[in-house]
């Protein structure tokens, strides 16, 4: 019954499609938007005339020159559209903000009242991890014996999880400092796009420029050169603190089955005292007790020793075998079966995350 | 203690709000450091003391730190780019 | 009484004040590092609904004590574990986030994120 549509460029459903691709500005419809054609014409120009080392940083202060122009400035509809537009969006985004935030004390208004003991998320099964977890688990801390026995593989993705995002910082700020071209993908790119063109006198460019170029980011993006090396009232500081802050994360991995701590919060307090550390006596001192290498293989075994250990446990568990680890006494250090060594591995993985984090961000490496 | 709840919690939005509305990175992010501090005296009052524990290493620490270093980063490139526009 | 629940509940509504405090500097702030705290703002409302529903007015921490083992000494240990997993999680977050804003300022030279949208779509054309 359909019939053919022979306007189909023109209907409603194809400027939908449209819009849903990207392919027309959503400010099109309705407001005069005329394309600046002048600054284009003069920003291809430019290539020819000038040296193209300079091309680069000389079109973005170009364009940051063009863009931090004042509303005023720049005298053409196309401002007044966007200016129209931003104070839509502001309003509307106002509005949606306020009615969620309306709907959910909507939905507060009926919840049970706060700290009554019938309330529905008090169900069964948290009076069996109260009641069964020192048996069952043998920590006295209920919190981590249920983050690490009965669910242990979801803090085993969790640790993952650290690992993956280490990685893609690593991935993200990575510097080269072997060869200093590496890092600086879009000087290579950029370089590789107009060296077939035979106008731009990229050839011509001196090799030395480039890499005096590369290497003035390479500084500025390396924080080991700028670092305040030797400042004395930080390093006596440090000298105090770092060996208490080291015996307190420790402490409290170790006593995570038996007090409130645990893999996580004494993981994150040891990489916090890496990093005071770090940033008391510098890179050197620290690159003698923690390289990549170390970073790279701590992590690595602790991973692996998790995964065997928790697969080794479920597997007898499912299949009704006894596990021969035993469960000691609760209270004391060496009990808990294998929630002690569970929590070295996961407070290695964190502090050791922390710490490749705080490098990253640094020098761009560890 | 009802009452050091209500003036925690009510610090807490304060907070949140002067974040959002202070025009300095640096200010703001120390005041995010504070609304993390909050945040751990309250888990405290919640009895929750593992959050506590982490809440002070990992939002008042960690956190914090690295947007302190995100901010000197580009506040060095930041100083770099404005020489050259100076030299201009 | 519309309003008396929401008293008594005062933890759950402070949080979703600051949810929605978190979620409109995510709409409505324009630079990124504020983008990012207004994401971590949102981070910590959501923990701080979940720990209040597990709390259970004048129980203990559940850290078992002379041995008693009994549910109506304790607090639900459930949001505690749940949370606790959750805060390391959103430092990595922050952290990739963070990371990615550097490279944007390396590439455009701006935390504006319109600015930054502008460039991008100028580098394309040109």
């Amino acid at each position: 019954m359909s019939r053919q549509r022979d306007d189909y460029e023109n209907s409603r459903w194809r400027k939908f499609r449209s819009w849903i691709d990207g392919e027309v500005d959503p400010l099109a419809s309705g407001i005069m938007i005329q394309p600046p054609k002048a600054p284009i014409e003069k920003r291809i120009e430019k290539p020819k005339t000038e040296n193209p080392v300079t091309l680069q940083s000389e079109s973005i202060q170009d364009k940051d020159r063009e863009w931090n122009q004042t509303p005023e400035e720049k005298k053409d509809p196309e401002g007044r559209g966007i200016r129209w537009f931003c104070r839509f969006y502001q309003v509307m985004s106002v509005f949606l903000c306020l009615s969620i935030i309306f709907v959910l004390l909507w939905t507060i208004a009926y919840l049970p009242a706060f700290g009554n003991a019938g309330n529905p998320d008090n169900n069964e099964v948290s009076a069996r991890y109260i009641e069964q977890g020192l048996k069952e688990t043998g920590a006295v801390n209920i919190v981590t014996g249920m983050i690490l026995d009965y669910r242990a593989f979801d803090t085993f993705g969790e640790s993952c999880v650290l690992f993956i995002a280490s990685c893609c910082v690593l991935v993200l700020l990575r510097i080269d400092a072997a060869d200093g071209k590496g890092s600086f993908r879009d000087t290579k790119n950029r370089a590789k796009k107009t060296k077939g063109d035979p106008e731009n006198n990229i050839m011509a460019e001196p090799e030395a420029v480039r890499t005096v170029i590369a290497r003035k980011r390479l500084e500025e993006a390396d924080d080991r050169l700028y670092e305040p090396k030797n400042d004395v009232i930080l390093q006596k500081c440090a000298c105090v603190l770092v060996p208490l802050i080291f015996v307190f994360g420790i402490y409290i991995v170790l006593n995570g089955h038996l007090s409130p701590g645990g893999g996580f919060s004494g993981g994150a307090v040891l990489g916090s005292g890496l990093i005071f550390y770090l940033n008391a006596f510098g890179f050197k001192k620290t690159e003698a007790f923690f390289t990549e290498k170390i970073y790279r293989r701590l992590t690595l075994c602790a991973l692996t020793f998790y995964c065997m250990a928790k697969s080794y446990s479920f597997f007898t568990g499912a299949n009704h075998l006894k596990s021969g680890i035993p469960l000691g006494t609760p209270g004391a250090i060496l009990s808990s079966g294998l929630i002690l060594p569970l929590n070295i591995c996961v407070g290695l993985v964190v502090a050791c995350t922390m710490y490749a984090f705080y490098a990253l961000f640094r020098k761009g490496g560890m | 203690m009802k009452v050091f709840e209500i003036v925690l919690l009510l610090s807490l939005v304060v907070c949140a709000v002067s974040v959002a509305f202070t025009k300095d990175l640096l200010t703001s992010i120390v005041i995010f450091m504070s609304y993390s501090l909050i945040m751990c005296v309250i888990w405290v009052l919640l009895q929750s003391p593992d959050l506590a524990i982490t809440e002070a290493a990992v939002g008042a620490g960690v956190t914090s730190i690295l947007f302190f270093v995100t901010l000197k980063k580009i506040r060095a490139i930041r100083r770099e780019d404005g020489h050259e526009q100076a030299e201009r | 009484m519309a309003g008396m629940p929401l008293f008594v509940n005062i933890e759950e509504t402070v949080s979703i004040i600051l949810f929605g405090v978190g979620f409109t500097m995510l709409m409505l702030h324009r630079n990124l590092i504020k983008k990012i705290m207004g994401m971590n703002i949102m981070d910590t409302a959501v923990y701080l609904f979940l720990a209040a529903k597990g709390y259970i007015k004048g129980r203990m921490v559940p850290i078992v004590t002379d041995g008693i083992q009994d549910v109506s000494a304790y607090i639900n240990p459930v949001p505690s574990g749940l949370v606790l997993t959750g805060i390391v999680v959103s430092v990595s977050t922050t952290a990739l986030m963070l990371a990615l804003t550097i490279r944007l300022y390396e590439r455009y030279g701006s935390l504006d994120l319109d600015q930054i949208l502008m460039r991008a779509k100028e580098d394309e054309e040109v």
